[in-house]
């Protein structure tokens, strides 16, 4: 690395093309500022007042300039807008095959979970050339999960799933930053990211050795907290079926349909709605479990296969 | 040299005008005269000014370090949070409006006095209320939110003042719709006879502009702070996801009204560089329609732009391409002006006084201000330089280099007005360069930081970013001293000046046809109108 970078480094997919978006903006911002600055100066040169009670022809503005410093850099501006929402929702939409993790912000700390098992706090291991897709939602306030060499960030928010993907594109280690202000330890909430050879991941992985899949420890906690007194595998009368719930459309009481993806799933657990069809019988677990053993319960809810055959996942 | 225009007759003051009409501090606290009441707004923002200045040099000391030079991160938190609030709702919101303004608006329309002269008073006394309530926070320890007071920090996690500085807020807000409203009425009702819109220095349609919006956003904030003192003190679930709030619906609240806040700091100092150049090139300004409607197009445009700040919390997409369509949308008028400011100084008779140096150099921060904004505005950038000190940098090329330098023109330009007496031209144009130098090397170096990822709001960094941030550091302490010398000269001059006269710069306009300092009802009878840059031997055709 050179003495006096002025670019972080382009460690992901994502980064190369918003570098150029970045580089397009810069060479726009220095040539119309370099104009006004060329064209101020000389005006202040060759029209300085020469005598002090000099006073200079007048005349209007000039509708045709007007209309051209008008137009012309409003057409500027569609072509940064349409380039820069391609690439924001490029950013926005994790490609379907995205690994998931999961990431819990917490007053001031990060805490990440894989579905196979490892946690860490404030680092994250990952693969390189994979997409991976954070899974995140905040304990307390509302942090930012921003990695520089990523050119990644998305707002950590209590009370909500967001989600953000990189695929990384070389091994390393990189800054992981809390990008929005916490509280106290705003400064300190840093990590790093660890992107390992396919290689390396997978010894990583193996090396975590009290490791239980997500899933399992979320089948231990739908025990703990009495979920299968209600949920049976066999389905009860008036309790609906898990089975084969996650990713299909559900019609609520209030008339809204929703897809059962990770944020119904968790509204369900803490703040049970009403389901077209069935009693409002569930109480809510808001205040009895925190956000990772949410996650866990899901990943579990998550692992049932189609209706009727609960698998027994594997210990 | 002086500034001075070569006169016939040495320079006079009138024997009794507004300073020394009336004597004692009940004649001053108890004024209902605009140009007195100016003066009050000056001695505070000034005080105010001076505290949120010393809190940032603060901040840049302890930067100097990776580690923090001088303090804990708790007493960081809370330095930052202070100079935000203060600078913007103590010092920057009413800077031009309620000084400048305040003295120029009657007389630049040819009135008498504002519409509510008692009203004006009060409203100086709502302010010194809310900035008394605010710093008593401050004292009794301080807010450690951000200027932004994000929920649910501010309303469950932050154990700081926050009641008490919301409640300095909230009042503060009372000050400024009075304020606004009060110019509203005066700029629609005691227009001299003849003194149509379209004759109208723009330094009005400005602040006309400003009004609107200070009588229409500060109502928003003060009902999002009685909601966070409502969660805060009765639990009420608002914005509190653990008691069924919802945090961004603060975001939505707070940038709503914090997006034209933004403008309430840059469109009066816009109005100030829109006269700094007339005067500064003794010259109509170019194109006067499109600059005062642009300012009226920024006025309207910036309510629905509010959404540029919450790209990354959630929002849907598709509200993202929105916000970000009207964002780029409000940089056009903003754009319209810089060009037609440039394009006034074509066949101008350029003058290199202070006032026009600072117009000059308005022109250049705020350009690249604008510019930069263009970075945020844009959806895939935004996703790499929110938060970091790309903002930074950029909000302050535009409050700072922007909203600052166009204050500071402005008093040079009408301090002879105010108070009679000229100041010492070659240490104002030093301080004029140090300024501008010190300004570029505090947050030119920021634009990188935050490209590099920087975050805002760090006590503590990486250490590779620690080469940046010194040169940032010492870009500050010139620059402080750069605002340290007007404060010593300005002093000087209001005792010891040489006289100016009328009118020390051949600047047109009705403030320059009547003595300076002013007497107290400014006008012995109705003034006859010229259109507001009547330079020419012939008047111009008004539009």
């Amino acid at each position: 690395m050179y003495g006096f970078p002025l670019q972080p480094e382009q460690a992901s997919t994502l980064s190369v093309e918003m570098d150029y978006l970045y580089y397009f903006l810069t060479a726009l911002t220095i040539f119309f500022a370099g104009l006004i600055f060329a064209t101020v100066f000389y005006f202040a040169i060759k029209y300085r007042r020469r005598d002090k009670d000099e006073v200079p022809p007048q005349y209007e503005g000039n509708l045709k300039l007007e209309l051209t410093w008008t137009i012309i850099p409003s057409l500027i501006c569609v072509l940064i807008f349409v380039w820069s929402a391609h690439v924001f929702m490029r950013a926005s939409t994790p490609p379907p095959s995205a690994t998931e993790i999961f990431v819990v912000g917490k007053q001031w700390m990060w805490k990440v979970q894989h579905p196979e098992g490892p946690r860490e706090i404030n680092t994250l291991h990952v693969p390189v050339h994979e997409p991976i897709k954070l899974t995140m939602t905040s304990e307390d306030v509302i942090h930012d999960f921003g990695v520089p060499a990523f050119r990644m960030k998305r707002d950590v928010v209590p009370g909500m799933y967001s989600t953000e993907w990189f695929e990384a594109t070389k091994t390393g280690e990189f800054h992981l930053f809390c990008d929005q202000f916490c509280g106290m330890g705003h400064s300190h909430m840093v990590g790093t990211i660890v992107v390992l050879s396919h290689e390396d991941y997978a010894r990583w992985l193996a090396s975590q050795l009290n490791a239980k899949p997500m899933s399992v420890t979320g089948e231990r906690l739908f025990g703990q907290l009495g979920c299968n007194e209600c949920h049976t595998p066999e389905g009860k009368p008036g309790v609906p079926p898990l089975q084969g719930l996650y990713g299909t459309e559900v019609k609520l009481q209030n008339g809204k349909t929703v897809t059962a993806d990770d944020a119904y799933l968790r509204e369900s657990i803490l703040g049970p709605e009403a389901i077209v069809g069935y009693p409002p019988n569930m109480p809510t677990y808001q205040g009895q479990m925190n956000e990772e053993e949410v996650l866990q319960l899901i990943a579990y809810i998550k692992s049932f296969g189609p209706p009727g055959e609960r698998k027994a996942t594997k210990q | 040299m002086s500034a001075v225009a070569v006169e016939v007759e040495a320079p006079t003051m009138p024997e009794v005008h507004y300073l020394n009409a009336d004597y004692g501090w009940r004649s001053w606290l108890f004024t209902t005269d605009h140009k007195r009441i100016a003066w009050l707004y000056l001695f505070a923002i000034t005080g105010f000014f001076a505290v949120g200045g010393l809190m940032a040099t603060l901040m840049r000391l302890n930067l100097v370090e990776p580690t923090g030079a001088l303090m804990e991160p708790a007493s960081y938190n809370k330095l930052f949070t202070a100079h935000g609030l203060i600078m913007i709702f103590f010092f920057l919101a009413p800077s031009i409006p309620t000084v400048l303004g305040n003295f120029l608006i009657p007389i630049m329309i040819g009135a008498r006095d504002v519409a509510f002269p008692k009203l004006n008073l009060l409203s100086w006394y709502i302010f010194m209320l809310a900035g008394s309530v605010f710093m008593f926070s401050v004292i009794r320890g301080g807010v450690d939110t951000g200027w932004t007071l994000y929920t649910p920090l501010s309303t469950t996690y932050a154990n700081g003042n926050v009641l008490s500085a919301a409640v300095g807020i909230f009042i503060s807000g009372f000050s400024s719709i009075l304020t606004g409203l009060n110019f509203m009425v005066t700029i629609h009702k005691m227009r001299a006879p003849r003194m149509t819109w379209f004759r109208l220095p723009l330094f009005i349609w400005a602040l006309y502009a400003t009004s609107v919006i200070f009588v229409l956003a500060m109502p928003v904030i003060a009902i999002t702070l009685a909601l966070i003192a409502l969660e805060r003190i009765f639990h009420v679930g608002i914005f509190d996801p653990a008691l069924g709030g919802d945090p961004i619906l603060f975001q939505h609240l707070f940038w709503f009204f914090g997006h034209p806040e933004v403008y309430i700091l840059i469109l009066p100092s816009m109005g100030v560089v829109s006269e700094l150049v007339a005067a500064g090139c003794r010259k109509r300004v170019f194109g006067y329609s499109f600059v005062a409607f642009s300012s009226v197009s920024i006025a309207a445009i910036s309510f629905m732009v509010w959404g540029h700040h919450m790209f990354l919390t959630g929002q849907s997409v598709y509200a993202g391409f929105v916000f970000s369509a009207l964002s780029f949308a409000v940089a056009i008028p903003s754009a319209i002006k810089v060009f037609n400011w440039t394009a006034t100084m074509h066949k101008a008779s350029v003058s290199y006084d202070t006032p026009m140096l600072y117009a000059i150099g308005f022109i250049g921060l705020f350009t690249i201000g604008g510019l930069t904004g263009l970075f945020l505005a844009s959806l895939g950038t935004d996703v790499h330089l929110h938060d970091t000190y790309f903002v930074v940098a950029h909000f302050h090329y535009v409050m700072v280099g922007g909203a600052i330098m166009g204050y500071l023109g402005g008093m040079h330009l009408w301090w002879p007005k105010m108070t009679g007496k000229l100041y010492p031209e070659a240490w104002a144009r030093f301080a004029c360069l140090l300024v501008f130098a010190g300004f570029n090397l505090t947050f030119g170096p920021q634009f990188i930081l935050g490209y590099l990822g920087m975050p805002r709001r760090y006590a503590v960094y990486p250490a590779e970013f620690q080469v940046l941030n010194v040169m940032s550091s010492a870009g500050a302490s010139i620059l402080a001293l750069g605002y340290l010398i007007p404060l010593i000269y300005f002093t000087w001059s209001a005792f010891k000046g040489p006289v100016a006269g009328p009118n020390p710069w051949g600047a047109k306009g009705l403030e320059w046809t009547i003595p300076s300092p002013p007497p107290t009802n400014n006008f012995d009878e109705t003034p006859v109108v010229e259109e507001a840059y009547a330079y020419g031997p012939e008047e111009a055709h008004v539009g």
